[in-house]
C-alpha cells in the first residue's frame, strides 16, 4: 500500500486481522519486534458503524511506521499484550481507561489518564458524559516498617505543570515511585473529532505547548501523506527552521532546571536569558514566541519576517555554548548529574525509549535522519551523537550536542532561505480522505499522529507525544537514588505532562 | 567564574513599568476590531470569538481568541492584532472589543484596590495548573529570569498556598484538578486575587466543550483578573500582576 512517490513517507502500511485474531496479531507483532523494530505504540479507535473497537499497534520500522489492527468487535476483554511486552504497559492501561475493555493478564491495571469510571470512547463521535476523576485512585504497592508516601503534586512547589509523584519510601531511598498524571487529562482525543483538517492543526499545536511545531509537523506530515501533497522547498526550510528553535529553546529550559535544582543562581539565570532570546527570536520571525500559526497543512502559513537571523543565531550560539562549557566543568553541579537516574541500554532498547533520553542509553535512532522529512535529507547533519551511560550526565550531554547540530542546521536554513527567494509557501490540499501515521522528532523524542479523515474532517486523531512512551520509564530510574535526586532525574527527563495526559 | 559570567553582559533586565520597553508592545497579542460595518465575518474565526451586535457592529471576544490571525489575514481592513501586552482586563466582558462603556468596571477597579491596598510593595504569588498545554508555564518561569526579574518589583513565587496573595491559574480547569484547586484557595489567605492567566483559563479556549474540563476556571473559582494569550506573554502576566494590586502606573 505504501506509495513511493509521496512526500515524506507513504501512506503506511496496515496489516489486519479478523475479530478473535489478537493472539495471532500478538504473534505478528513480537516477531517484528524480535527482528529489531520498535514497538511505538497502541491505541483503540471505535468504528463507525457497528461501534465496535479496533485496536491499533503502531510499529516503526527503517522507513516507515507500519499501523497493525485488531479487531475486537464487541468483546469486552481481550488478550493482553504487556505480558509478552513490557513497553504496552502504559499503553493498555489507557486503553481500559478509555474504552473500559480489560485487557486479560496485565499485571496491574491501575487507571493512569483518566480514573473516572466513564468512558470517552474516541472515535464513536458525539460527547461523552462529564467525568469525575478520583483523586485516591492508585493503591499503595510497597510495605514494611517505617515506610510512607510522599505525594509530590499535584499542585507542586514552584512553576510546574500539575501532577502527581507518589514517592513511597522509607526515609531516604526511592524504592517505588507511582505517578498520577491524570489531573491534567483535557479529553483532547475527543476534542479533534468533527474539526476540520486546518483547524486540527490549531489544536495539536495546543497538546503540548513546548512542543507546539513538532506537534503541527507531525499532524501535518499525517495529511500530506494521505493526499500525497509535497509542500514548496522554502515551506520545508521555514518547517526545519522552527523545529530546529524550538528544539534549541527545549533544551536550554532543561539546562535551567538542572542548574536551578543544583543551587546554581548564576547559570539558572543565565539559560534563562538565553532561552527568552530564542523565543524572542521566535516571535519576530513569526509572530508568536512558540512558533504556532507557523506550520499548516500543504507548507507553512507565511515566509518568517526579515531579521538578521545569522548575525542572530551567531550571537546565540556563541553565548549558549561558552555558558554550556562553563556549566559542565562546574564539578559541584556533575556531582549531582553522575550515575543519577540512570536508565539501562538494555531497559532503553526494550521499551523503545525516545529522543535525548534513549540516545543517552545507547539508542541512535533519530526520526530526522532515519525517516527524514521536510528538508532534513537535503540538509547537511553532524554526525549523530549518543551516550551508553544513560544517567542524567548523558542525557545534558547529548541536549547540548544536539543543540550545536541544531544550530548547524539552522544556519544552513538562514542561507538557503536567502537563496530560495520568494515563491508559493504552500500547496492546496484538497481531496483529504482515509487514514495515515505522520511523524517528527519533537525536543523530547518521536512523536506520532494516526489521523483519520472523512469528507475533509476529523473522525479520528491520536497524538501520541514522546513524553507518554518515556514517562513510563519513571518507575525504572529511581534505583538506588534518594529523594534529593528528584528534581534532576524529573528535569532530566524534560516531559510535558500536558503531552502525557492530553 | 559564574559571578564572573554574570557580570559579562551587563544589565539585561527591562525597566518597565517605570520605563516603558519596546517589546511590551511588541508582542502580538490577540486580535482587535479596527472599524465596523461588515457581515459574514463571524466564519473567519475557528473560535467563534467574533460577531455582530443588533446594531451591526463588529465584535471580538478576546477572551476566546487563540491567536491564530484568520481574521486579521482574511480581512485586515476590520481587524489587527494588538501590538500591546497590556490586555488583561478586570472583567469578563471587558476583553469584548471594542469595549462597552461600562461604569462598573470603576466600581470593580475600586473595589479590587480596597481589598488589595494591604498587599503593599510585597506579593506572593501561588501558580496553579488547571490543565494548561504546558507553554502558560514557560512564560510564568519567564517571569523569574533576568529580562524580567520580577523579584526587583517585590514579587515573588511561594511554594504554599499560605504565603500567597495572589493564586495564577493556568489551563482550562479540569475536572480532575478542580478539587485541588479550590483547596489551595481555600488554604490562601484574605486578601487573595485570582488571575486566570490565558485564553484557556478565562474561557477554555480550544480546549472546552470537553468531557473532562470546565470552560475556563470561573467556574471553580471566583476569578478577579482575566488574561487573554494563549499563551499570555510574560509582559502581559507581568501587567495583570500589578493592575491585580493596583500598582500599574
Amino acid at each position: 500500500m505504501r506509495a513511493e512517490e509521496t512526500y515524506g513517507a507513504g501512506t503506511a502500511r496496515v496489516l489486519a486481522e479478523e475479530p478473535g485474531g489478537e493472539g495471532r496479531m500478538w504473534e505478528k507483532l513480537l516477531a517484528k519486534v524480535g527482528s529489531g523494530e520498535r514497538f511505538a505504540g497502541l491505541h483503540g479507535t471505535v468504528r463507525d458503524g457497528d461501534g465496535g473497537l479496533l485496536l491499533t499497534a503502531h510499529v516503526a520500522t527503517d522507513d516507515d511506521v507500519e499501523m497493525l489492527d485488531v479487531d475486537l468487535g464487541g468483546a469486552g476483554s481481550y488478550p493482553a499484550l504487556t505480558p509478552s511486552l513490557r513497553a504496552a504497559f502504559w499503553y493498555e492501561r489507557e486503553v481500559h481507561d478509555l474504552f473500559g475493555v480489560v485487557p486479560e493478564g496485565h499485571p496491574r491495571l491501575d487507571p493512569l489518564i483518566l480514573p473516572g469510571g466513564a468512558y470517552p470512547r474516541p472515535g464513536a463521535g458525539g460527547m461523552p458524559e462529564r467525568i469525575e476523576p478520583d483523586e485516591h485512585a492508585l493503591p499503595r504497592h510497597v510495605a514494611g516498617p517505617g515506610v510512607f508516601t510522599i505525594p509530590h503534586g499535584p499542585v507542586r512547589s514552584g512553576v510546574f505543570e500539575s501532577v502527581e509523584y507518589l514517592v513511597e519510601t522509607p526515609g531516604e531511598d526511592i524504592p517505588h515511585l507511582n505517578v498520577r498524571p491524570f489531573y491534567k487529562h483535557r479529553g483532547i482525543e475527543k476534542r479533534f473529532e468533527g474539526l476540520t483538517v486546518a483547524d486540527g492543526v490549531l489544536l495539536a499545536e495546543r497538546v503540548e505547548g513546548i512542543a507546539s511545531v513538532a506537534h503541527a509537523l507531525a499532524y501535518c506530515h499525517a495529511i500530506e501523506r494521505m493526499t500525497g501533497c509535497v509542500p514548496p522547498w522554502p515551506a520545508r526550510l521555514v518547517r526545519v527552521l522552527h523545529a530546529e528553535l524550538e528544539r534549541v529553546a527545549n533544551h536550554l529550559d532543561v539546562a535551567m532546571k538542572l542548574a536551578d535544582a543544583a543551587g546554581l543562581a548564576v547559570a539558572t539565570a543565565r539559560f534563562g536569558w538565553h532561552k527568552e532570546r530564542v523565543l524572542r527570536l521566535v516571535g519576530r520571525l513569526c509572530g508568536n514566541r512558540f512558533g504556532r500559526g507557523v506550520v499548516v497543512p500543504g507548507g507553512v502559513a507565511r515566509l518568517p519576517e526579515p531579521v538578521d537571523l545569522l548575525g542572530e543565531l551567531g550571537r546565540l550560539e556563541t553565548g549558549i555554548e561558552r555558558d554550556a562549557r562553563l556549566l559542565m566543568d562546574t564539578s559541584s553541579f556533575l556531582d549531582r548529574l553522575r550515575r543519577t537516574g540512570p536508565l539501562t541500554c538494555e531497559r532503553a532498547r526494550e521499551h523503545g525509549a525516545l529522543g535525548p533520553i534513549a540516545r543517552a542509553s545507547g539508542l541512535a535512532e533519530d526520526a530526522r535522519t532515519v525517516r527524514p522529512y521536510d528538508a532534513y535529507d537535503s540538509l547537511g547533519a553532524l554526525a549523530p551523537v549518543h551516550r551508553e551511560e544513560g544517567d542524567a550526565m548523558a542525557r545534558l550531554q547529548v541536549r547540548w550536542a544536539e543543540v550545536t547540530a541544531s544550530f548547524h542546521l539552522l544556519r544552513q536554513v538562514a542561507d538557503e532561505l536567502e537563496k530560495a527567494g520568494d515563491g508559493a509557501v504552500s500547496v492546496p490540499v484538497t481531496d483529504t480522505n482515509g487514514r495515515a501515521v505522520g511523524w517528527a522528532e519533537a525536543p523530547q523524542g518521536e512523536v506520532l499522529y494516526e489521523v483519520w479523515i472523512a469528507g475533509g474532517r476529523i473522525v479520528r486523531c491520536r497524538p501520541r507525544p514522546a513524553s507518554f512512551h518515556n514517562l513510563a520509564l519513571f518507575h525504572d530510574v529511581f534505583t538506588g537514588d534518594i529523594l534529593t535526586d528528584f528534581p534532576f532525574i524529573e528535569a532530566s527527563f524534560g516531559v510535558s505532562i500536558a503531552g502525557v495526559a492530553r | 567564574m559564574w559571578v564572573f559570567r554574570g557580570l559579562r553582559d551587563g544589565v539585561v533586565t527591562t525597566r518597565w513599568p517605570r520605563r516603558p520597553d519596546p517589546y511590551f508592545g511588541e508582542w502580538r497579542g490577540p486580535a482587535t476590531v479596527i472599524s465596523d460595518g461588515a457581515n459574514d465575518v463571524e466564519d473567519l474565526c475557528p473560535m467563534r470569538a467574533i460577531d455582530t451586535d443588533a446594531s451591526g457592529r463588529v465584535r471580538l471576544d478576546q477572551g476566546r481568541c487563540i491567536q491564530c490571525g484568520r481574521c486579521v489575514e482574511a480581512a485586515p481592513d476590520l481587524f489587527a492584532w494588538a501590538r500591546d501586552s497590556g490586555v488583561a482586563a478586570l472583567t469578563r466582558t471587558a476583553l469584548v472589543v471594542p469595549a462597552e462603556t461600562d461604569e462598573t468596571l470603576a466600581q470593580v477597579r475600586e473595589r479590587l484596590r480596597d481589598r488589595t491596598r494591604a498587599l503593599g510593595r510585597s506579593v506572593h504569588i501561588r501558580h496553579v495548573d488547571a490543565g494548561s498545554d504546558g507553554a502558560e508555564e514557560w512564560e510564568v518561569l519567564a517571569l523569574l529570569n533576568p529580562v524580567y526579574d520580577v523579584h526587583r518589583l517585590g514579587i515573588f513565587f511561594t511554594a504554599s498556598p499560605r504565603h500567597a496573595d495572589i493564586l495564577l491559574v493556568t489551563g482550562a480547569g479540569t475536572h480532575g484538578m478542580a478539587a485541588p484547586l479550590r483547596r489551595t484557595l481555600d488554604g490562601t489567605p484574605d486578601p487573595k486575587v485570582v488571575i486566570a492567566a490565558g485564553t484557556d483559563a478565562v474561557s477554555g479556549g480550544m480546549i472546552a466543550p470537553s468531557y473532562a474540563t470546565a470552560p475556563g476556571i470561573a467556574e471553580i473559582v471566583p476569578v478577579d483578573v482575566w488574561v487573554p494569550g494563549s499563551p499570555p506573554s510574560p509582559f502581559a502576566l507581568l501587567h495583570a500582576i500589578l493592575l491585580a494590586i493596583g500598582r500599574l502606573p
